[in-house]
């Protein structure tokens, strides 16, 4: 058996795992990354990039579809649009397949060696990876876990033909004429509404009584009203039951108690992710839990010395760039530098339709500090560049303390305002006062004035409301 | 009942397996939990393992002096209740974890311990960690009490726990370096000579005053196409002379058949540092060379032993070897013998020194020459000639060239 040895192992070339690795690379760090599939995890190849991808296709169809029906405000008309979907699917593929080589390329020239296969733990500072020539044995100093998550399934409804995860929805090959979702989370409604622009009828079934469960309703409810305009039929309070018996329908309860069949091409399940620590060992090390992720400290190693992990593995939020932070953090740590976990704010997007971004405490988390808090939001109705998109739904909303004004949270719902958590998050990380904000100048017209005009009406002197 | 298997913990930094050194429970044991089942030994340190659960021990993984895998089941035990998972060891406290050790990402539900933070930039933050310092010592002087980096400049800790703490990191790797090629030769061939050879090495002062006028003044009228004079040319033909007298300082000495090869010809190694390491270039038929050839011969070796263009046969077949490190030479070494050589001449730097000359101090140009000998076929008092004899001609240069 061939056995190297190397100071840093990382298991899983995930956003987290191959950050870590590139930095590892750059600070001159002796590193093997190693994964089964292509580089890049969940997040570039069957998560943020391909369903994005799939968002865009989705939005710009039903533009045209719009125009097509002569509903279009703008005066636009047009013949009604052909969709070839397998070419929107190559499309997206091409994306992926660009950032999978471009990932391996900035892990080649970072000195990273990729080994090609699955990592299994024989003791804690060895694994072996099943490679296309054999039993590949290496020795590290430091190893890191970074083996992401996958989709949960649920028990009555395993995945198969028609029951789908966010992974086979990515890689259907035509539109399913009745789509249910069951689950109305973000991964949930993002593809839901992607499909529903796409021509699918689209149906979602959420146990909780409202859709986006963890945001709060003042976020959710613009999104809930895209929906109904969408056509899509969202049940909240309802549960999936079983598939019936030739899987053709699903059975469900509603919020009143009674049973109701819902005729189905597809059913996307999309009730949560779990983070993927068995099958390679894992149980093998004994390392302490946070049922079900990995224990970590402030400097994301787990209970076991020279095991470090990251990502998804390691619990909530499960974003790439709070892996990409982890991961970078952990290389420079390995390289001897001092460094621990500060981040204030990890920034989370729901790329529905409109996007919901937020950045630090909501205004219920913000009364649990015990400090006096002050909440104001401005909506889009009154901002003149939403207006000239059309879109003048949702908000832009600040909390910050009521004593020194700093900014605890930053939450907005608006279309295409993901782009505008870059600015939320600096301006929480940098410490900023609502005298801050109110101090920038915010180019008009854009969207980002809201941020602007939140904080001046916090701090009492609003100009556009 | 159920039976329960007790994992062997990380027990140090970077190991990968232990030495049983002792078990404290035997099979058929009733143990409580915390009670010690065994020791291991890293090479740091003794370990005891304490048991994470009451039951009976139903199976040990070895025999004391046995080595085990960390993460390998050291006990099980049958143990009340249902199956459970492979014990979760309560590791012994050598080992444990920092009780920091919190998660970091606060759930949603409980999350304001983030905003009792300090304040500060990210860039701050980084300044602070890397130099030590604590925030929450900080008063922060911006707005809101935002520390900045000015507040980080006039903090009293900073000069003094902040220049100790950045500047000297603890440093754990070890980096694993393959002896391959050219160094593993090297390895190879001075294991075999300090090991099978007694050396004894003799460190005489040899002044070259005369000889370095000498050497000035050839170089100054030199002729086109000439290589320029070292001292090593003039040390070769010394040497040829002395062991004209002393034949059995340059020899072979085949120790397992005990014979000694006396050679004819003076092969003079010439010891010399390349990239890759020291190789020793062979000037053959240093007696049948003037100072001139053997100054072109030595550079033409060097070049090609630097360039890597040298020969195997140009690498070999030394029956005596000089080595020199020029001006970085020192004051003596203790040269190792070029086995199967019987002897070694180390040069070392020349420098001016004070020398009695029976009246008065004088400036004179001195330079030792530290020689081994293998004491097995040379005695210390044939050595010392040898050097003596070296020495009379390179203090009275005519003598090279001029025949008793």
């Amino acid at each position: 058996m061939n056995e190297i040895t190397c100071k840093l192992l990382v298991i899983g070339a995930g956003p987290g795992g191959y950050t870590c690795a590139i930095r590892a690379g750059q600070l001159g760090i002796d590193t093997i990354i190693v994964e089964a599939e292509k580089p890049g995890g969940t997040c570039l190849n069957v998560g943020c990039i391909p369903s994005k991808a799939l968002i865009h296709a989705a939005a710009e169809y039903e533009t045209i579809a719009l125009a097509a029906d002569r509903n279009s405000v703008l005066g636009i008309s047009t013949a009604k649009p052909s969709l070839d979907f397998a070419k929107t699917i190559a499309w997206k593929d091409n994306i992926v397949r660009r950032l999978n080589g471009g990932v391996a390329g900035l892990l080649k020239r970072a000195g990273v060696r990729l080994v090609a296969g699955y990592a299994r733990f024989r003791d804690g500072k060895t694994v072996e990876v099943e490679t296309q020539s054999g039993l590949q044995m290496i020795r590290a100093e430091t190893v890191v876990i970074a083996t992401g998550s996958e989709p949960v399934a649920l028990p009555f409804l395993p995945f198969g033909a028609r029951v789908i995860s966010s992974t086979e929805a990515l890689a259907l090959t035509e539109i399913p004429k009745k789509l249910v979702v069951v689950g109305g989370g973000y991964i949930g409604l993002e593809l839901g509404t992607a499909f529903a622009k796409l021509g699918a009828a689209v149906t979602v079934v959420e146990a909780a009584p409202r859709i986006l469960p963890q945001y709060d309703g003042d976020l959710s409810d613009p999104v809930a009203r895209r929906l109904r305009a969408l056509g899509v039929s969202v049940l909240t309070g309802a549960k999936a039951k079983a598939l019936v018996a030739d899987g053709t329908a699903l059975e469900i309860e509603t919020a009143g108690g009674e049973r109701k069949t819902l005729d189905v091409d597809k059913i996307l399940v999309t009730v949560g992710r779990r983070p993927a620590t068995s099958g390679f060992g894992l149980e093998l090390l004994d390392l302490d839990m946070d049922a079900p992720f990995i224990r970590i400290d402030d400097k994301c190693r787990t209970s076991m010395r020279g095991i470090s992990a990251i990502g998804d593995v390691t619990g909530d939020p499960m974003l790439a760039h709070r892996a990409m932070a982890q991961g970078e953090m952990v290389a420079e740590i390995v390289a001897g530098h001092r460094r621990a976990w500060d981040r204030i704010s990890i920034p989370a997007i729901c790329f529905t339709d409109p996007e919901i971004v937020t950045v630090g405490l909501s205004p219920s988390e913000a009364g649990q500090t015990g400090f006096d808090i002050k909440t104001d939001l401005f909506p889009f109705k009154a901002n003149g560049r939403a207006l000239t998109l059309d879109r003048e739904d949702g908000f832009i909303r600040t909390v910050a303390r009521a004593d020194n004004h700093v900014l605890l949270g930053i939450q907005g719902v608006g279309a295409g305002i993901a782009e505008l958590s870059a600015a939320f998050s600096l301006a929480l990380e940098m410490g900023a006062r609502l005298e801050d904000i109110a101090g920038t100048i915010h180019a008009h017209p854009t969207q980002s004035e809201g941020f602007h005009e939140a904080a001046l009406k916090s701090l009492g002197h609003a100009i556009h409301i | 009942m159920a039976e329960r298997a007790v994992k062997l913990p990380d027990v140090g930094e970077g190991i990968a397996e232990a030495e049983l050194v002792e078990w404290h429970v035997k099979v058929g044991d009733i143990v409580r939990e915390d009670a010690v089942l065994g020791a291991v030994m890293t090479d740091k340190a003794t370990v005891e393992i304490p048991s994470p659960a009451e039951g009976r021990v139903i199976w040990l993984a070895g025999h004391v002096g046995d080595v085990l895998a960390i993460g390998s089941d050291f006990v099980r035990l049958e143990v009340e209740g249902k199956a459970e998972p492979p014990a979760v060891m309560k590791t012994t406290k050598t080992i444990a974890q920092p009780a920091a050790a919190t998660p970091l990402q606060p759930a949603v539900a409980e999350p304001p311990a983030e905003q009792t933070k300090p304040l500060a930039s990210p860039a701050v933050r980084l300044r602070a960690r890397e130099a030590g310092l604590d925030l929450r010592q900080i008063q922060g002087t911006g707005p809101a009490g935002r520390i900045t980096h000015a507040d980080l400049d006039a903090h009293p800790a900073h000069s003094s726990v902040g220049a100790a703490a950045t500047t000297y990191l603890t440093k754990t790797g070890v980096e694993d370096i393959k002896i391959a090629g050219l160094r593993r030769r090297i390895a190879e061939k001075m294991s075999i000579a300090n090991s099978r050879i007694p050396h004894i090495t003799y460190v005489e002062e040899i002044d070259v005053t005369a000889l370095e006028d000498l050497r000035g003044k050839l170089n100054g009228q030199q002729r086109p196409g000439k290589s320029k004079l070292t001292l090593l040319p003039f040390l070769m033909r010394a040497m040829v002379r002395a062991i004209a007298q002393q034949p059995m300082l340059n020899a072979h000495f085949d120790d397992e058949s005990g014979i000694v090869h006396r050679h004819d010809g003076v092969h003079i190694g010439i010891a010399t540092q390349t990239q890759n390491g020291l190789v020793v270039p062979v000037v053959r038929h240093a007696e049948s060379r003037d100072i001139w050839s053997c100054a072109t011969e030595v550079a033409r070796l060097a070049e090609a032993a630097r360039t890597g263009s040298a020969s195997r046969d140009e690498l070999s077949g030394s029956t005596i070897t000089i080595t020199s490190l020029g001006a970085m030479g020192g004051l003596a070494t203790t040269p190792i013998i070029n086995h199967p050589e019987v002897a070694i001449i180390g040069v070392n730097r020349i420098a001016v020194r004070p020398h009695w000359d029976g009246a008065a101090f004088v400036p004179r140009q001195m330079m030792n020459l530290s020689s081994s000998f293998d004491h097995r076929v040379i005695d210390g008092f044939d050595a010392a000639q040898f050097v003596q004899r070296i020495k009379t001609q390179l203090e009275t240069p005519a003598m090279i060239f001029i025949d008793a």
